[in-house]
């Protein structure tokens, strides 16, 4: 280095030393985030069993119950049970369901489970088509129900 | 017979691309000078006959070919002409060989044009491209041949997936790629360069034009598929972290920190052993991203293949390449000899804290992104989204985006901070006041009042660089780089601006009610069913009035496609200077009313402007260079030759 300073041998060390020390620094948050921040997926009976805290993004997965969408007065709101014939959660919603969302089919919702035991969900994920299919739906697909319990035990 | 045509073609190709490395790899043992003649033409001509290949491809589908299975699979003879042609690619197969095409065409072209780096660190450069080739050729050919022929012929193909039916899959598929592959041939360099050992500015200098060409590309194909996303997803959402929005991410994050690096070293002989790194780094990204896309891994509308052994085929070439070029590192890194020192205050300085940032929030990403699959091999379900990524990330774009403000003012080797000072009180002042303003509203979240304050700051302090010159004898590169940080201000605006102004109201109304959303009244005169060419639709007539201003209709759709049965929703957007109204239909309720949603964004179209202003500064950049290179041939070649005439 000719403008002083750094003992001029070692700035390659000291250059090294630091990219590693922040890309070290970054893998470290980044685990400690995402322990934090990562969202889980759930099936109605892990749910019920361990319900996750009330502030935590998790997912819930499952069949929607037959003849349990209900739409409230406002009109965009719906209620419904994921159920994977072990507990039945019920799912509240406010918004624009995906064309393929309707009662005994699969279903993946995104939000928080409230304390009163109901989840709220921001966002559903209902099966498309076979090429494009929420991943964590992907055993739900024939027989789904039992396919689902079979895959907690 | 022209699926025939395209597959002998395609094993042509292949077989060159095995001579190509063959002969570079000899020739650089000190094989014969006829060994090392035929690599530059072989390229060549490796790269037309991927191109033929891939022609035949494209016609079959504009033919819908249905004796070929690929056709039939993902095309239909009811499709339009513009997706029967862009479904070309628009599936596993043939993106694939769209992929090897670039690669093949971008070699031959580096093969044609590259005379200015020593002739063995060429032949090394074209050999480790004819490697990397290779690999993707066998993918195609032993698992993934898109000419596969159907016998009987199908009576009529199963379509294609309608989310891609969309003038946006013509363009966005291509765009990526040619920005991927682009990358290749930088990886190809900094092989080639450790290879020979000579990693300098003339190394530099020559991967520099390719390294800024595949980054336009990607920050292109990036910002039309955050846009593509945007209007066709219906979700008002314009990046959701989706792990194949991560997989373009990275290697622009690697590509950038490249180009950024690659200039300190064509002007400054500084950060060698670190340029070389980037330079495998940034093609290594592409490759894990077409890993995670396209194995089958994740799902989504990008991920084609389900099946497992393509997916290891990719991870095998994956770690070949990404594995072979680390060792390789590790060897001769020690052997690439210290580059010029600087001061910590320099513009080398803030380059490098630039270089480290970029590489941290690549770090963050590709954790974050593969996380989940990782967690999942061990039995844990788990996704990554917005409040992993967007915290993590700013902890190191934030401080990033503070030196973007600084380092273009600062000189070569070394600067005194408190000279940029005065220049920089504008700018810093205003993103105080400006982030105070906000911050005391006490209405916006902390990141979007950052977003807001950095992005006032940096719009002015970009243009800085142009204080106290003449306008006109501003070389192109100097343009390049103001415009493109000027354009990262723009997008920044735009990101901080939508999370924090956004208005938005779901409701459910009669034919004949108004909704408010924001500054607009939108009317709902009536819902009409629709027919396109391969779909029906209800279609929604409304006008939307913006304050007291002139109604314009808009036509939101859900439409329904039948081959395959599936349905979209068409969003309608208004566009004006300061934001865009964005309307969804929705289904019907029981007691006949209509789901609308409607945002209104104030100033979110800045997202992509900003976008595309970053590659405008990329395109400018680029023609700097090639410009100026063009001047050096032409004056070396007038000298030599008045020398040869003196001579004679």
């Amino acid at each position: 280095m000719s403008g002083g300073g750094l003992k001029a041998k070692h700035q390659r060390l000291v250059l090294v030393l630091v990219a590693l020390a922040a890309l070290i620094g970054a893998a470290l948050l980044a685990t400690w985030a995402l322990r934090s921040q990562a969202s889980f997926f759930y099936l109605p009976a892990d749910m019920a069993a361990s319900p996750p805290d009330p502030d935590r993004a998790v997912r819930l997965g499952g069949m929607v119950e037959a003849g349990s969408i209900r739409r409230a007065a406002d009109g965009v709101t719906i209620q419904f049970v994921v159920s994977d014939n072990k507990a039945r959660i019920p799912v509240m919603f406010s918004g624009i369901a995906p064309d393929l969302f309707q009662e005994n089919s699969g279903v993946v919702a995104e939000g928080k489970l409230r304390a009163d035991g109901t989840f709220v969900a921001d966002n559903l994920l209902a099966k498309h088509d076979e090429k494009y299919v929420p991943r964590e739906m992907k055993d739900m697909t024939a027989d789904q129900a039992r396919q689902t319990v079979a895959e907690t035990q | 017979m022209i699926a025939n045509l395209g597959l002998a073609a395609l094993w042509m190709a292949a077989a060159l691309a095995a001579l190509q490395l063959l002969a570079g790899g000899l020739s650089l043992r000190g094989g014969n000078p006829a060994l090392a003649g035929l690599v530059r033409p072989v390229a060549a001509v490796q790269g037309l006959l991927a191109l033929l290949s891939f022609a035949a491809l494209v016609y079959l589908f504009w033919q819908t070919d249905l004796s070929v299975k690929l056709v039939a699979m993902n095309s239909h003879s009811a499709k339009p002409l513009l997706y029967k042609i862009a479904g070309a690619w628009g599936n596993h197969e043939g993106s694939m060989l769209l992929w090897v095409t670039i690669m093949g065409l971008a070699g031959g072209f580096l093969a044609l044009v590259e005379r200015r780096l020593p002739e063995p660190t060429m032949l090394a450069t074209l050999a480790a491209q004819a490697f990397v080739s290779l690999g993707f050729y066998a993918f195609l050919l032993l698992s993934s041949n898109p000419f596969e022929r159907l016998t009987p012929a199908a009576p009529e193909g199963q379509g294609l997936n309608p989310l891609l039916q969309d003038p946006g899959l013509a363009f966005h598929p291509p765009t990526l790629y040619i920005g991927y592959v682009g990358l290749s041939i930088a990886f190809s360099f900094a092989v080639g360069a450790l290879l020979t050992r000579q990693v300098g500015p003339a190394f530099a200098k020559a991967m520099r034009p390719w390294v800024l060409g595949a980054w336009v590309f990607l920050t292109i194909g990036i910002t039309a598929g955050s846009y593509w996303a945007y209007y066709e997803l219906g979700w008002g959402g314009w990046w959701f972290w989706d792990p194949v929005e991560n997989a373009s991410l990275m290697p622009w994050l690697a590509a950038t920190a490249l180009l950024h690096s690659a200039s300190v070293l064509a002007a400054r002989n500084a950060l060698r052993a670190w340029t070389v790194m980037l330079g495998v780094v940034a093609f290594s990204m592409s490759m894990v991203g077409t890993f995670l896309v396209r194995s089958g891994i994740l799902t989504s509308v990008h991920a084609f293949a389900v099946d497992p052994e393509r997916g290891s085929f990719i991870l095998g070439l994956l770690v070949i390449n990404i594995g072979a070029a680390l060792l390789l590192f590790a060897l001769r890194a020690g052997s690439v000899t210290e580059g010029e020192r600087f001061a910590l205050a320099s513009r080398e300085g803030a380059l490098v804290f630039n270089n480290v940032m970029l590489t941290a929030t690549l770090g963050i990403v590709l954790i974050g992104t593969l996380y989940p699959l990782v967690a999942e091999a061990m039995g844990l379900k788990v996704s990554v989204g917005p409040p992993y990524f967007n915290p993590m990330g700013a902890v190191f774009v934030v401080p990033m985006l503070v030196v973007l403000a600084v380092g273009p003012l600062l000189r070569w080797r070394s600067d005194k901070l408190g000279r940029t000072g005065r220049m920089l009180a504008v700018p810093g002042l205003l993103a105080l006041g400006v982030g105070a303003w906000f911050a005391g509203s006490g209405f916006v979240g902390v990141l979007p009042v950052l977003g807001l304050a950095l992005a006032a700051g940096l719009a002015v302090a970009s243009l800085l660089p142009l204080a106290g010159r003449k306008l006109k004898t501003i070389k192109l590169p100097l343009w390049g780089m103001v415009v493109a940080h000027f354009g990262v201000a723009v997008a920044l605006f735009g990101m901080a601006a939508d999370s924090a102004f956004t208005t938005e109201r779901l409701v459910a109304v009669r034919a004949g009610q108004t909704v408010e959303v924001g500054p607009w009244k939108v009317f709902l005169r009536d819902v009409v069913p629709i027919a396109g060419p391969n779909w029906t639709a209800l279609q929604a007539d409304m006008d939307a009035r913006y304050k007291d201003g002139p109604a314009r209709d808009i036509h939101p759709q859900a439409r329904s496609f039948w081959a395959p049965p599936q349905g979209t929703s068409e969003s309608a957007l208004v566009t004006r200077w300061n934001g865009q109204l964005y309307a969804v239909l929705g289904e019907q309720a029981e007691d006949g009313r209509w789901q609308l949603r409607l945002w209104w964004k104030p100033f979110v179209p800045m997202i992509w402007y900003g976008g595309l202003l970053i590659a405008l500064g990329g395109v400018l950049a680029l023609i700097g260079r090639v410009m100026s290179d063009l001047r050096r041939i032409l004056a070396r070649d007038k000298i030599a030759d008045r020398r040869e005439r003196q001579g004679r």
